[in-house]
């Protein structure tokens, strides 16, 4: 087998070894090699691969359900923030467990005693199936309601980005009592871990790796399945598909839920390592942003979501911080030569060029 | 390619009783429909009755109101009003599109629909499915039928040695033979062709007509519109006319040419 051939065949197992290698030199590195050696990782760049690591996740939940059932999600950060939104109740949670003292928008808005609605989520275990169970509830009421009435297509887009911008809008009432435009911060420790010591951030970093491993290989198990076969008829002829008798609401209803809860898990994991929560997690920008992550790594392929987020995010954290005001112009840039050099994208666009000699695509 | 579909392993759903119950009787029963979109009368008090064992084909001008008359009979439009019965018992305008399929009614698109991003064996895998079973779905199981199964259906539509092509690379003809042996899967009773054979060459005609014939079976209704005259003499027992959503002439071949009518709204244009 050609070195093209392995590379096409073996994308999975590249793809986790590659991920458990990270997740293990980040500790490695940061722990035993010196701080002048350049192989040696700061707290600052691990935190920084951790967070892009939880985009990653993010952009991957999206591909699932729009490269292979065609459900363009402009609202997936709806489900990133319900994710997000409950890590941080659990960790204002452990807050004032340790320190007894009201987080600030509680003492503001005259609270005298921790709400009981708060106290649900004392524990990590309850908190994560709490996240779980909300997204599949809101995800499924959603989507039952979108998909069983047929809406397709960029109206569903439209109605999703629209639910991004009037959650984000709720969020930032005060009154809601979850924190308000300030959201929520002050987090102190995460199951008895302290999030200041250096220890726990990078474990979080490498716990995010082997999530995105876990979650990439169940994800691949069902696009290549019978019913990932089902979903990418549902994208590409979905009459056809009911007239075979298929229920395809109820195809795109599994498909849809499992992506959001996903895209919950990628929340749970970013707000530890982010140390904030606000209603911006839910801005219709970053809802549209992950579409374009999907896009400029090639849809249809999971991996090319991954690459697509950690590319898009590693360039904006870098170059944001050197030339802030010109990133936009280069974000649009990237995006409208993709667009139109690669339509599949750059991982689609790679395995296309590797695999010119056979008669395959995709999947 | 010479053998009825009917008569191989993928018609043991049935039992014997219901074989011979169903010989020349009502498939698909149709009265006084009436279809409007808007204030467009697409189908007017339009009375057919479709026999088991019967090939029929429906003709007529386009807006006629054959692909209309498609449209209600697998749930895709309802009608106004009027009866549309399978076995002269369920009632098509009650249930939906994926339902009335499990029922045994399949349908071919006029233009090729099939899963282009697919292997030509997945297509069929996909129609064995027939959407159910969730587990098996995940989990890609086949049981031994079922892949006697596909393997009978790739040999019928004579694809045994592309299965492993893309779907979208197949040639047109070959694309429409794929979505027809997509429908065999469920050894159906009525099978609706929508122009199986519009941009096919003269070759892929005759073989298409071929197959066609092959699909006949005494439990086995088959409905086709067409607009290629040779084509439908070649295949089909009985022609129904539409016009205007209406039905205007219907017996053999011979009679409906001869009919004044006919050739002053259609044949003779």
């Amino acid at each position: 087998m050609s070195f093209k051939q392995t590379l096409i065949k073996r994308q999975e197992f590249i793809l986790v070894t590659v991920l458990l290698l990270i997740a293990a030199y980040m500790p490695l590195s940061n722990r035993f090699l010196d701080v002048v050696n350049p192989f040696h990782m700061s707290l600052f760049s691990i935190n920084l691969i951790g967070q892009i690591i939880c985009f990653a996740i993010l952009a991957m939940a999206l591909d699932f359900v729009w490269g292979f059932a065609g459900i363009l999600s402009l609202g997936h950060g709806v489900f990133f923030g319900i994710g997000g939104y409950v890590m941080g109740f659990y960790l204002i949670n452990a807050s004032f467990a340790e320190t007894k003292v009201l987080p600030d928008f509680m003492l503001y808005m005259g609270w005298k005693d921790f709400p009981l609605f708060f106290q649900i989520f004392k524990y990590l275990s309850v908190s994560i199936a709490m996240a779980v169970l909300l997204t599949f509830a809101i995800a499924g009421i959603f989507g039952f309601a979108t998909f069983r009435s047929r809406i397709n297509g960029v109206y569903f887009s439209i109605i999703t980005q629209a639910l991004t911008y009037a959650l984000m809008l709720m969020l930032f009432i005060n009154d809601l009592g979850l924190g308000g435009n300030n959201g929520m911060t002050g987090f102190r420790s995460l199951a008895g871990y302290k999030l200041a010591d250096i220890s726990t951030q990078i474990g979080l970093a490498s716990v995010s790796c082997i999530v995105l491993a876990i979650l990439y290989l169940l994800l691949r198990y069902i696009v290549k399945s019978s019913f990932g076969q089902a979903m990418i008829g549902v994208r590409d002829d979905e009459a056809r598909l009911r007239f075979l008798g298929f229920r395809t609401d109820r195809i795109k209803l599994f498909a849809w839920c499992l992506s959001a809860a996903v895209a919950a898990i990628a929340g749970l994991l970013y707000v530890p390592q982010v140390g904030i929560i606000n209603p911006n997690i839910v801005s219709p920008m970053l809802s549209v942003e992950i579409a374009v992550w999907v896009a400029i790594g090639g849809r249809g392929t999971l991996i090319g979501a991954i690459i697509g987020a950690t590319l898009v995010n590693g360039l904006k954290f870098w170059l944001s911080a050197k030339a802030p005001s010109v990133w936009p112009f280069i974000l649009a840039a990237v995006t409208l030569l993709i667009t139109i050099g690669l339509s599949n994208g750059l991982w689609g666009g790679t395995l296309q060029l590797l695999s010119r000699s056979h008669a395959r695509r995709g999947v | 390619m010479a053998y009825g579909v009917g008569h191989c392993s993928c018609s043991a759903g049935r039992t014997q009783d219901e074989e011979s119950e169903m010989q020349n009787d009502t498939a698909i029963y149709v009265n006084g429909l009436n279809v409007k979109f808007g204030g467009f009368a697409a189908i007017t008090n339009l009375t057919i009755e479709i026999l088991y064992g019967q090939t029929r084909a429906i003709i007529g001008p386009n807006g006629a109101g054959k692909t209309t008359f498609m449209d209600v009979i697998t749930g895709k439009t309802r009608p106004q009003s009027g009866e549309v019965l399978l076995d002269k018992k369920l009632d098509l305008t009650s249930i939906d599109e994926p339902s009335i399929a499990r029922k045994g009614i399949g349908r071919k698109f006029q233009k090729p629909s099939i899963f282009e991003a697919l292997s030509v064996e997945k297509n069929i895998e996909l129609a064995v499915r027939k959407g159910l079973g969730f587990f098996a779905m995940l989990s890609s199981k086949f049981s031994l039928t079922q892949r006697t199964q596909i393997n009978e259906i790739l040999a019928i539509i004579n694809l045994e040695n592309e299965r492993d092509r893309m779907a979208g690379t197949l040639s047109h003809g070959q694309k429409q033979w794929l979505e027809i042996g997509m429908l065999l899967v469920a050894d159906p009773k009525v099978i609706l062709l929508d122009e199986p054979v519009a941009g096919m060459t003269d070759h892929e005609t005759d073989k298409t007509a071929e197959l066609i014939a092959s699909l006949r079976s005494p439990t086995r209704a088959i409905v086709v519109v067409e607009h290629d005259m040779d084509f439908v003499n070649k295949i089909a027992d009985i022609v129904s006319v539409l016009h205007e959503g209406q039905l205007l002439a219907e017996g053999s071949m011979e009679k409906v040419r001869n009919d004044p009518r006919v050739v002053q709204v259609y044949l003779g244009r």
